[in-house]
This record gives structure tokens, C-alpha cells and sequence, in this order.
């Protein structure tokens, strides 16, 4: 991979990022267009979290990923302290792959 | 809107944000807090930690993908987004043409653009330059940490405590790993690839009190698993951005003057 193929992909990825934080600058505090942009988040990390958990390429799949899933929602949803949520779910995900 | 009610002490406390554990979903009447709650600051160091061990793998892949050590570490900290690192060097890894390295990657960068949206108010006040600084730490993990705290001021706490530690965190697993080779193992041995996961599902919590919020991730949620089949990588996440609408075109907040925005009523 040549520099400047990575300088170009890194132009590319920060005019990503920037476009809406810069290009929307104080415009962005007002307007029916916040309402969308306060649940962007909201839309995007349930995503996030089915995506890495449940996609093998492009197939649908069920492995020890989903077990840390489940024990990650019953922790967090028992408001456990974020370390135990992620450090018992990575810990559930690799014994059930070592047990497989 | 999506800071109105930070200013007048209605945010509601939760995990990330209060000391308090709000039982329901009713507003709180905690005060506005500048600072960073600690639980909120032991997350973002677990998160780094987490980001770390990922980094020496990305560092290992690159060079073993024929990069530098130079070339790994300055797309780390040019680049700077994760999963476009992986799935370009994966791609020329593996023998693929440096246009489809570009596609893959920028295709999972994409979603970064709905990131920076949803960060703009909350750095809206800010300089261009503070800006243009800002936007280089839109990722996941900075706009979840950042998003999950009630209040403005907090927010834009957490999201430059979150970028910063990431930053810090890869940047130095990629040196590692690249100069270095393999120090700590298969992330995946470790489940670490469930870690995000689960580290993404706590902070999703508080977008979920409000019915907009719940609308949205069951939307998002359900459109990128119907377009992991169908769509190239990337796709899927950045595509379940479209599940605002029917949130904000359906689900009416239950109480428009006390929860008058969709940020999971923290906002």
C-alpha cells in the first residue's frame, strides 16, 4: 500500500467524519433536523451491536458472540458497572468458542 | 432541542451520567453535572483497553499485509477509524486492488458522517478549529460514550475524554503490534470481539427511555440485519440511520413538555 493511497483514505474518512460536525456548524442547534440527529445514536449503536454479534461476511449466524450478547444485556440491564459488562461477556464469548 | 433540557436541571440521572439510579424513566431532578461521573470515566478506560488490544492485531495484519511499521502507524492515527483500518488491509491482505480496499473501507467510515450530525450540536458553540480537531475522534465509541450522558456540557466531556483515549489506546496497540509483532494473542481467543458489542449494548441503554428512542433501535437494529444478506459491510450499520423517521414520524414523545426530545429523554 503506497503513502499515498493511505493519505487518500485518510483525506476520504476525515471528510467523512467532518462533513456533518463542521459543515453543519451553529446551523445545527435549531430546527425539526435536530430531532433526527438526537436519534441518529439511538438508530446506529443497535445496529452496531447486531452487526458485530450476529454477521459472519454476509451470512446471518449464530455463534459464541450471541452468548456474550445475552449476558451483555442482562448485566447492563441490571445497570451492572460497564467493566463487568464487557469483561463477563468477552469472558462467557471465549469460553463457549474454547468449549466448542 | 437536544440540549434544552440540560441547562434546567431536568436531566435525568443514569448510569453513565448520576450518581443517582433512576428507577423509572421519569425525569430526575439531578443537577446539570459538568464533570464526568466516575463510572463513566472507569468506562472509557476499560473501552481503551479494549480499543489497545485491537490495535496491536491491527498493527500485526497491516504489516503482514506488506505496510511499514511507518504506513501502519500513520493510517492509525490518520485514518482512525477501526473497522475501515481492518477491512482495508484485509482487502490488500489478501490481494484485492487498492480501489476495492478504498470501497470496503470507506463503506464502514460511512457511518461516521451520521455521527459527526449527531455530535454537531453538542460541539455547535465550539471554533472551527475546535471543530476541525474534533472531527478527527467521530467514531463509535466517542459519539456512544458521548450521547449516553445527559446534558450537554457532559456530553462534550465524555465525547473529547472517549476520542482521546481511543486515540491514545490504538495508536499505541498499533505501534506495538506493528514493530513488535503478535505480544498478546488472538483477540478473539480472549472474546474481545464480543466485547464491543456488550460495551455498545450498556451505553445504548439511556437512548432507549424514551419511545422514539426504542422505535429507532428496533428499527435500526432490525434494518441492518436484514441487509447483512444483501449489502457490502458497512451498509447494514450506516443504512439503519433511516429508522429516525419512522421514530420521529410515529412515535410521539409521551409527554411532549417534560421529555420534549428523542435522545432517550436524557438529552
Amino acid at each position: 500500500m503506497s503513502w499515498w493511497a493511505i493519505l487518500g483514505l485518510a483525506a476520504a474518512a476525515y471528510a467523512l467524519k467532518a462533513a456533518g460536525l463542521v459543515g453543519l456548524g451553529p446551523r445545527a442547534v435549531e430546527g425539526p433536523a435536530l430531532r433526527l440527529a438526537a436519534l441518529l445514536p439511538a438508530a446506529l449503536l443497535p445496529a452496531l451491536v447486531v452487526v458485530n454479534t450476529f454477521a459472519a461476511d454476509r451470512r446471518l449466524v449464530v455463534d459464541a458472540r450471541a452468548a456474550g450478547l445475552v449476558v451483555a444485556v442482562a448485566l447492563a440491564w441490571r445497570r451492572a458497572p460497564f467493566v463487568l459488562v464487557v469483561g463477563l461477556a468477552a469472558a462467557t464469548t471465549a469460553l463457549v468458542r474454547a468449549a466448542a | 432541542m437536544a440540549h434544552d433540557s440540560s441547562g434546567g436541571g431536568g436531566a435525568a440521572a443514569h448510569e453513565f451520567g448520576g450518581d443517582r439510579v433512576a428507577g423509572g424513566v421519569g425525569g430526575g431532578d439531578g443537577e446539570p453535572a459538568d464533570a464526568l461521573d466516575p463510572r463513566a470515566r472507569r468506562a472509557i478506560w476499560v473501552l481503551g483497553a479494549a480499543i489497545g488490544v485491537f490495535g496491536v492485531s491491527f498493527g500485526v495484519l497491516a504489516t503482514t499485509a506488506g505496510l511499514t511499521v511507518a504506513q501502519a502507524c500513520a493510517m492509525s492515527l490518520l485514518v482512525f477509524t477501526g473497522a475501515s483500518q481492518f477491512a482495508a488491509v484485509g482487502v490488500i491482505g489478501a490481494g484485492g486492488s487498492l480501489g476495492s480496499a478504498f470501497g470496503s473501507a470507506l463503506l464502514l467510515a460511512a457511518r461516521n458522517a451520521a455521527y459527526g450530525v449527531a455530535m454537531a450540536p453538542t460541539m455547535a458553540g465550539r471554533s472551527l478549529g475546535r471543530r476541525l480537531l474534533a472531527a478527527q475522534i467521530v467514531i463509535d465509541e466517542s459519539t456512544a460514550m458521548a450521547t449516553a450522558q445527559p446534558g450537554r456540557v457532559t456530553r462534550e466531556h465524555a465525547f473529547w475524554a472517549t476520542g482521546l483515549a481511543v486515540f491514545v489506546c490504538w495508536n499505541a496497540g498499533t505501534a506495538v503490534g506493528a514493530a513488535a509483532g503478535d505480544a498478546i494473542g488472538d483477540p478473539e481467543a480472549l472474546g474481545l470481539d464480543a466485547a464491543f458489542p456488550a460495551g455498545f449494548v450498556a451505553l445504548v441503554l439511556p437512548h432507549l427511555r424514551s419511545r422514539r428512542g426504542r422505535v429507532a433501535a428496533a428499527g435500526g437494529a432490525l434494518t441492518a440485519l436484514a441487509l447483512v444478506p444483501l449489502a457490502p459491510a458497512g451498509v447494514p450499520i450506516v443504512a439503519a440511520a433511516l429508522a429516525v423517521v419512522p421514530a420521529v414520524l410515529f412515535a410521539s414523545p409521551p409527554s411532549a413538555d417534560r421529555r420534549p426530545d428523542g435522545a432517550g429523554g436524557l438529552a
